[in-house]
């Protein structure tokens, strides 16, 4: 597929296209954590550092196919998840954040200090599988698993829990639980989203992700708006394009990008698209067209 | 050995501790993460360096960079925060001061050049021994002034009307403007003392270490951060404790455990003390009532 479309897009633009698709994929996983559940997690960048290197190990050191890497990428990083969902119990708010932050550190650190991961240097000669029919794929199945997943019984007592946890449990929300598996799920996207991004790079230092990718995913699903899949997906391909776009600015452009973002902020302070889901922008459709 | 590691410890860990008062001062009031404040002490850093260059006094340069930065402060809340305040939620102010803090410091790498400055020794890094103990003039002299600080700090907040203010303001801002406290005016001030301190540390931290850079605000922010947290979110006392402990554990771990995995000892420690106390060491417990 990637073939044909060379014949007709700029290898550039492509570039581009599957670099929103990972972001997506791993903005939604963040949305589901932060945006959805309300857990606010400022180290989504260490699931997708978990993700990249087991999933490049495994293709460089066990020439395992390209499917069972992304699969390994995802089920690693959603363990680890899962063991960061748990002091989620009794940690709120900010104290959660700097668990999330401080997680996200050591991990990376960890990889700076790790023999098969090539430490400092990285590593490098990752075999190029992701492609841009991959992508697509799995977005596709990503946004409509997501789609799913919120507007079913899981989904509703994670938002729930956002809004008003003490409500929450005393409409019997099994709040543990439903924490526990918001950071797993959006861990295991996460994890996904690296693995794509080591097999798309074909070569990954620790520093690619460091804090500031934390803050980077965090910021499209803020910008996007929260728990919304088609605001985090907005959020996503404007921030991905953005710093593409500035680059006329050439050296100003993280300046642009700075300025960008509080005025963003200060315009629309619910994000772009604040709680629109699919499913009401559906049923929004369909009123109109009866009233019509 | 321990000893020195120690004293090099709390040299650090007030440094931290100076800039953890502004993130503590700030959330204490607004429940804002203030992103930018690792950047107000870079600033900070540069503009002290730039007043030694032309020929000021070590302690007038750190004035000037206190001076200077609680003009910043007091801009940055003006332009980015307060429009903001009561119409958007928590995190939404957040990303404004992400944006603030990647605007500020690309403005600093584009004004400074991105490769590192040194500071000129302008305190005597003489030594002398106190039993087996081996002090220099330099930390002693830091220490000096973190302590001046925070004392100040501490009669300002416990003594003065404007103290009196912040502290009802942090306890209610609602019911503080019903009693007729300008809260806007606390709120920007709260902002100065905290960027001023901010300054002092990165002055500080420049002559400490002789080097400066545009993108050190970032690692020391997130220090900080981590500090104010250990020392439980919104106390005073506990950022001046949390910074000095977690300074002390830093260099505890590279010189006992590995350098190389210095920054992740200092977060390991923070993670298992959040375990076991959630609400930092001098937190409150907050009581949830429905």
């Amino acid at each position: 597929m990637d073939a044909f479309l060379m014949q007709y897009i700029d290898p550039y633009f492509l570039r581009i296209l599957v670099l929103i698709g990972i972001n997506i994929i791993l903005a939604l996983g963040l949305n589901i954590t932060t945006g959805v559940t309300g857990q606010l997690s400022m180290g989504h960048a260490g699931f997708m550092s978990l993700g990249a290197y087991t999933s490049a190990i495994l293709s460089l050191q066990f020439s395992a196919p390209f499917w069972a890497a992304l699969l390994c990428g995802a089920l690693v990083a959603a363990f680890f998840g899962f063991l960061i969902g748990i002091p989620t119990l009794r940690l709120e708010g900010d104290y959660l954040a700097m668990v999330t932050i401080g997680f996200a550190e050591i991990v990376r650190v960890f990889f700076l200090n790790f023999e098969p991961g090539g430490k400092a240097v990285g590593l490098s000669g990752i075999p190029q599988n992701t492609t841009f029919g991959i992508v697509l794929l799995l977005v596709i199945i990503v946004i409509f698993f997501n789609a799913r997943l919120l507007k079913s019984r899981l989904g509703r007592s994670m938002y729930a829990i956002r809004e008003n946890e003490i409500a929450a449990e005393a409409c019997g929300v099994n709040i543990t639980r439903i924490k526990v598996l918001a950071f797993t799920i959006g861990a295991s996207l996460g994890g996904l989203g690296g693995a794509l991004y080591a097999h798309y790079m074909f070569f990954i230092r620790p520093q690619d992700f460091a804090f500031m990718q934390s803050i980077e995913l965090l910021n499209m699903v803020i910008l996007g708006g929260m728990g919304s899949i088609p605001g985090t997906i907005l959020g996503a391909v404007i921030l991905t394009i953005a710093p593409e776009l500035l680059r006329i600015v050439a050296e100003y452009r993280l300046l642009f990008y700075g300025a960008l973002l509080v005025l963003l902020m200060i315009f629309r302070p619910n994000g772009l698209l604040g709680d629109v889901r699919i499913y009401d922008l559906r049923k929004r459709w369909i009123n109109k067209e009866v009233n019509v | 050995m321990f000893l020195e590691q120690l004293l090099n410890g709390i040299t650090l860990g007030s440094t931290y501790a100076l800039i953890a008062l502004g993130y503590t001062m700030v959330y204490g009031i607004i429940q804002l993460i203030n992103f930018a404040h690792g950047e107000i002490y870079m600033i900070g850093a540069f503009v002290g360096l730039f007043l030694v260059a032309v020929g000021a006094n070590i302690f007038l340069a750190l004035l000037g960079a206190m001076l200077f930065c609680m003009l910043l402060g007091m801009i940055i809340e003006r332009v980015a925060y307060r429009p903001l305040r009561g119409k958007s939620t928590r995190l939404s102010a957040l990303i404004s001061a992400i944006g603030v803090s990647i605007f500020l410091s690309t403005l600093m790498a584009l004004l400074a050049q991105t490769n590192t400055r040194s500071y000129p020794e302008v305190i005597s890094n003489r030594t002398f021994h106190l039993g087996s103990l081996e002090l220099s003039v330099l930390q002693i002299s830091i220490l000096a002034v973190a302590a001046i600080l925070m004392i100040g700090l501490h009669l300002m907040i416990q003594h003065t009307r404007l103290g009196k203010a912040m502290r009802a303001s942090s306890q209610d801002l609602d019911a503080s403007y019903l009693m007729g406290i300008n809260v806007n005016r606390i709120i920007s001030a709260t902002f100065a003392i905290g960027s001023a301190l901010a300054a002092a540390g990165g002055v500080m931290v420049g002559v400490y270490y002789h080097a400066v850079w545009p993108y050190m605000g970032m690692m020391a922010g997130l220090k900080a951060f981590a500090a104010a947290i250990l020392g439980g979110i919104g106390s005073i006392p506990g950022a001046m404790v949390g910074g000095i402990t977690l300074g002390v554990l830093e260099i505890m771990g590279v010189a006992y455990i590995s350098p190389s995995y210095k920054d992740a000892i200092a977060f390991g420690i923070l993670i298992i003390v959040l375990l076991i106390r959630p609400q930092g060491l001098f937190g409150r417990k907050i009581v949830k009532k429905v």
